[in-house]
This record gives structure tokens, sequence and C-alpha cells, in this order.
């Protein structure tokens, strides 16, 4: 597998707060990676580092092979690295299909502003939005809000779309829609990485799963091995669980420090 | 009302039509008028220029710029400097409009770095800066004595006339570019810059690319427009070329109109200028008192200006 994104010693520092730490992962075509791990861990620090929000204090990214470490954000979604927020950013006083035209147009592949809104037509469609089309995005309500920053980065017609907590604030039926949703987008050739904090989420859809704790890479590997790793049932549940829950494994626990 | 009737009855399809209207009859005020009436309408073709302008970086945009006085200033000192060293006189306006443009392309990267108030605090410092210059580069300016500009050699009503078209052509321009904008993938970049400006940059609008353009396109009628006012005027001097007052107005125009569309620039200052012409002028000792009240009562009733009662009126 022919890898997308390599990250090689990535660190961000913000004064003499590491929020990311000598992390180096690979993504290859076509992968749905999960990245997890507990509040504060580095999660929404990292995807600014790999999107262009923040520049790196140190180490690489390569996109494609090309080194894109000191890229803007623009471009980034121009190259096909696109992302969703944590804290959804509609354009508030534009209607929801300008919202997805607005990246079909700059990001995506529309030649103009009518057929960016065609292009974007379809994108709401696949979201499930299509009926609410010509509403301010500002009157949503937060799912729908999520759907559109869906639909929003797939007309930027993205190789690798970053999904940051986008089922964050949803009921168990919504979330159930958002995994089918998610699992069409894999399916048609988007490599996605998930960052998320549900545990249910990330076990149905990754076929390998990232642990960030304390800025730092903890485990990477199969969802079901990382989520018996004992460092990282301790980095979610603390100490005193982890031993309990590893049972007669508790020595080796210590090593762990 | 005005903006909200006329919207009503003819929809956003119909706007360009309004603004033609308004070209025409602007255009056949010497028809009907005498020279009083010639300057007015030269003065709301000349506001509706600046008013334009301004829409791009204050409305499209979103950013609160008072760099208009500096833009009209160094225009109308450019204008000035060349055709008193020998430069045709229209040549030297868009030698003005060129100049401007180059100024503002140097000073958008330093200044466009600052949101909301620091932009707005920075920009009107350029106004300050201009100012300054021209009272003190004397070899240049002629200091604070200012500086006299040929005059067009003709009668009054010829220059009255004259000096109308000139405008009215600056005018067409800064529509026909405002249109082009509007309907373009700047215009759509800069609303997005306007709303949302990371998200913008996150769908892929190059933000600084976009803010520069939109202070660049915010300047360079400016430019021509204060040439064209020197020469019709015939003299300038720092305090009045470089205008704290001018630079706050006219964003209270485009306010008044509404912001970010192609018809709200033109409809707010029309209705300032005519408003100061009939109503303000016999009331000179509260000129600025109203022009304040006409703020506070913007933003606190009508957020969206004279169009954006249609908004309401809707919903």
């Amino acid at each position: 597998m022919k890898p997308l994104l390599e990250v090689e010693k990535l660190s961000k520092h913000f004064g003499g707060v590491h929020a990311v730490r000598d992390v180096s992962f690979t993504i290859g075509s076509g992968e749905i990676v999960g990245l997890i791990g507990p509040n504060g861990a580095g999660k929404t620090t990292l995807v600014n580092l790999l999107t262009g929000v923040h520049r790196p204090s140190g180490g690489v990214v390569r996109f494609e092979g090309v080194d894109v470490t000191a890229q803007r954000p623009h471009e980034a979604a121009r190259r096909g690295l696109a992302r969703t927020f944590q804290i959804v950013q509609p354009f508030p006083r534009m209607t929801v299909l300008e919202n997805v035209a607005a990246g079909a147009l700059f990001a995506g592949q529309a030649g103009s502003r009518a057929e960016a809104e065609r292009l974007a037509a379809g994108y709401l469609a696949a979201v499930g939005l299509d009926r609410e089309s010509q509403r301010l995005a500002a009157t949503l309500t937060l799912p729908s809000r999520k759907r559109l920053e869906l639909a929003k980065s797939l007309a930027m017609r993205p190789k690798l779309l970053l999904l940051d907590e986008v089922n964050a604030g949803l009921n168990t039926s919504e979330i159930d829609g958002a995994l089918a949703l998610i699992r069409r987008i894999a399916a048609s050739g988007i490599t996605v990485v998930l960052i998320e904090h549900l545990m249910k989420v990330v076990l149905s859809l990754s076929q390998r799963v990232l642990v960030l704790h304390h800025g730092q890479l903890l485990a990477s590997g199969a969802p079901e091995a990382v989520m018996r790793d004992p460092q990282v049932v301790e980095a979610y549940l603390g100490a005193r669980f982890a031993a309990r829950f590893a049972g007669g494994d508790a020595k080796s626990e210590a090593s762990h420090g | 009302m005005i903006g909200a009737a006329v919207s009503r009855t003819l929809g956003s399809r119909g706007l360009p039509w309004v603004a033609g209207l308004w070209l025409v009859v602007l255009a056949l005020s010497p028809l009907y008028g005498d020279n009083y009436i010639v300057k007015i309408a030269t003065f709301v073709a000349l506001y509706g220029v600046l008013a334009l302008s301004w829409n791009f970086i204050g409305g499209y945009a979103g950013y609160p710029s008072f760099a208009t006085g500096a833009f009209v200033g160094l225009g109308a000192y450019a204008g000035a400097i060349c055709q008193n060293a020998g430069v045709p006189m229209i040549v030297a306006w868009l030698l003005a409009a060129i100049i401007v443009a180059g100024v503002a392309a140097a000073m958008g990267p330093v200044i466009l770095r600052l949101r909301g108030h620091y932009f707005a605090i920075g920009s009107i410092s350029l106004v300050e800066i201009g100012s300054v210059l021209a009272s003190n580069w004397s070899g240049l300016t002629g200091g604070g004595e200012g500086l006299n500009v040929r005059f067009l050699p003709g009668g009054p009503d010829f220059i009255a006339r004259f000096f109308l078209y000139a405008m009215l052509v600056i005018l067409v321009a800064a529509l026909a570019t405002t249109i082009a904008v509007d309907r373009g993938r700047l215009g759509f970049g800069l609303r997005c810059i306007a709303q949302n400006e990371d998200a913008a940059e996150m769908v892929g609008v190059p933000s600084t690319r976009y803010k520069i353009a939109a202070f660049v396109l915010s300047g360079v009628f400016c430019g021509a427009a204060g040439a064209a006012y020197a020469s019709w005027v015939g003299y300038i001097a720092p305090a009045d070329a470089f205008s704290i007052l001018l630079t706050v107005k006219v964003p209270v125009m485009v306010l008044l109109g509404g912001a970010g569309s192609v018809l709200g620039p033109l409809i707010g200052s029309a209705a300032l200028v005519l408003l100061e012409e009939t109503v303000w002028a016999r009331f000179l000792d509260y000129h600025q008192a109203i022009l304040g009240a006409i703020i506070v009562a913007l933003i606190f009733f009508l957020p969206g200006g004279l169009l954006g009662l249609r908004l309401r009126w809707r919903s």
C-alpha cells in the first residue's frame, strides 16, 4: 500500500506546553484510521498541524510524497487534504447550498459558481440535506450542521479526509446515520482519518487505530488489540482500573511507567 | 425605505436596472438643473465611487477599513503633482489611480494581518500618515500652504459638465467592477472570509491574496476620484485632502444603504449627500452631531442597512 500521508517526528509546543511530541505514522491510500486519545491528548493540534493551521515546531509532513510541512490551510485544501472542524464552522449568512458550493469552487473541481452550485446539490443529496439547501446555515440544527460540514468537505474532492469529532454531540440514532455516511464516503475511495472520542465509532469503522496521549503516540494497531493494551486502558481509565482490567498482568503494567 | 421599496418591487434581478436608471438621472442633471444641481450630482457621483470602493473591503470582505481618506488624499496629491509637472490631466488621474493601487498593495499585507478593531485603527493611521507627509514634505506637496492645480480652461457650464461626466465615468467603472466581483469567484471568496475567515481558508480560499485584492480595489477608484476632485476644485491642502471626516462618512453611507451588495453603496451615498444638501445646510452647527446620530441609529435599528429592510419585511 502506497503511503498517502507520512508524518515524521512531528512536534508542536506552545511556549512550554508540548501539545504534540515526536509523533510519527503513515496513512495508506484507502485506509480508514481512527485517531483516539483522552481529552487534551493533542488530537486537534495534530489535525491543525497536518492542515497548515499551525506551523510545526519540528518534524516533517509529506502528502503524496511531497513535503507539505509549511503549507497554508488553503493549499492543503487544494491538494486534497480536507478536514471538518470539531466545532462546526459554517458560513452562517449563506445558504446551505452556497456553503457547499464554496468547497466545490475553491478546492474542488467547479470552474464557475453555477457549476459549483450544481455539484453542491449532489453532495447535499449524498448527506441527506437536499431539502434544507435554501436555508441559511445559521438556522440548522447541530446534526444538520455536522452533515453540512461533511458535504462541504466532500465537495472539495479530498483524497484524505480528517473528520474531527463529527459525531460529538449527536444522539445514538444520529450517530448510526453518521456511521453509515462515513462508510459510504470511505467506499467511494476517500482515505478517512477519524478523530474520535466515541469508542463505538472507532471500533466499528477503523481498520487501524492510533492512540495519542500527552501529545505522544502511545499505541498503534488493530482496534481490538489496541483496546486491550494496558497502556491505553490506563491512559483512559487510570492505573487502578488498568491493573484490575489486566488481572494477572498487573506486574507487567507497572513496567510501562 | 427607498431600498426596501425598490427591492420588493424588482427583486434582485432588477437591481442593475435601478443602478442604470440612477446613472441616467445623474447624467441628465444639466438638462433639468442649474450648475448648483449639477454640482450636487457630481458630489453624488464622487461619493458613489468612494462608497462602492469601500464596499469591496468593508462590505464584501468584512474588514472595517478607514483608509478611504488616505486613498483620496494620496490620489489628489499624486494627480495634482503629476499635472503640475506637465502630465495631461486624464493621464494624471490614471497615474494617481495606479499609484494608490500600488500603495494599497504594499500596505495591504501589513495591515491586513490585523482583524476587527485593530484593523480599523491600523487603517485610520494611514490617513494620519498621509496628512503628516503632505504637511511636511514641502518640496513636493507645498506643505501646509497646499497645492494649486491648473484650472481647466472653459466657461463654468462646461467645467461643471466636464467634471460631472468625469466622475460618472469613474462611477461606471467602479460599478462595473463591483458587479463583476459580486458575481464572480472573488466576491464569493470575500463573503466567505467576512463570515468565517478560518473556514474560508479551510475550503481553499487564499484569504491573504483575496483580502489584498479587495484592499487594492477599495483604493484604486478612490485614487482616480481624488485626482479628479483636485483638478475640479483647483486647490488641495493636507487637512482636507486627507480627511478623517470623509474616512468615517463613507462607511456610514455604505452601512446606511446596505454593505456587501451592489446597490447599497449607491443608495446610501445618494441618500446621505442629498440629506446633507437639503437638511443639514440649514443646521450648520449640528452637522456632525446629526452624522453621529445617524451612526448610532444605524447600529441599533438597521444593522443590514436600508436594503436589509427587505429581509426583515419578509421574515
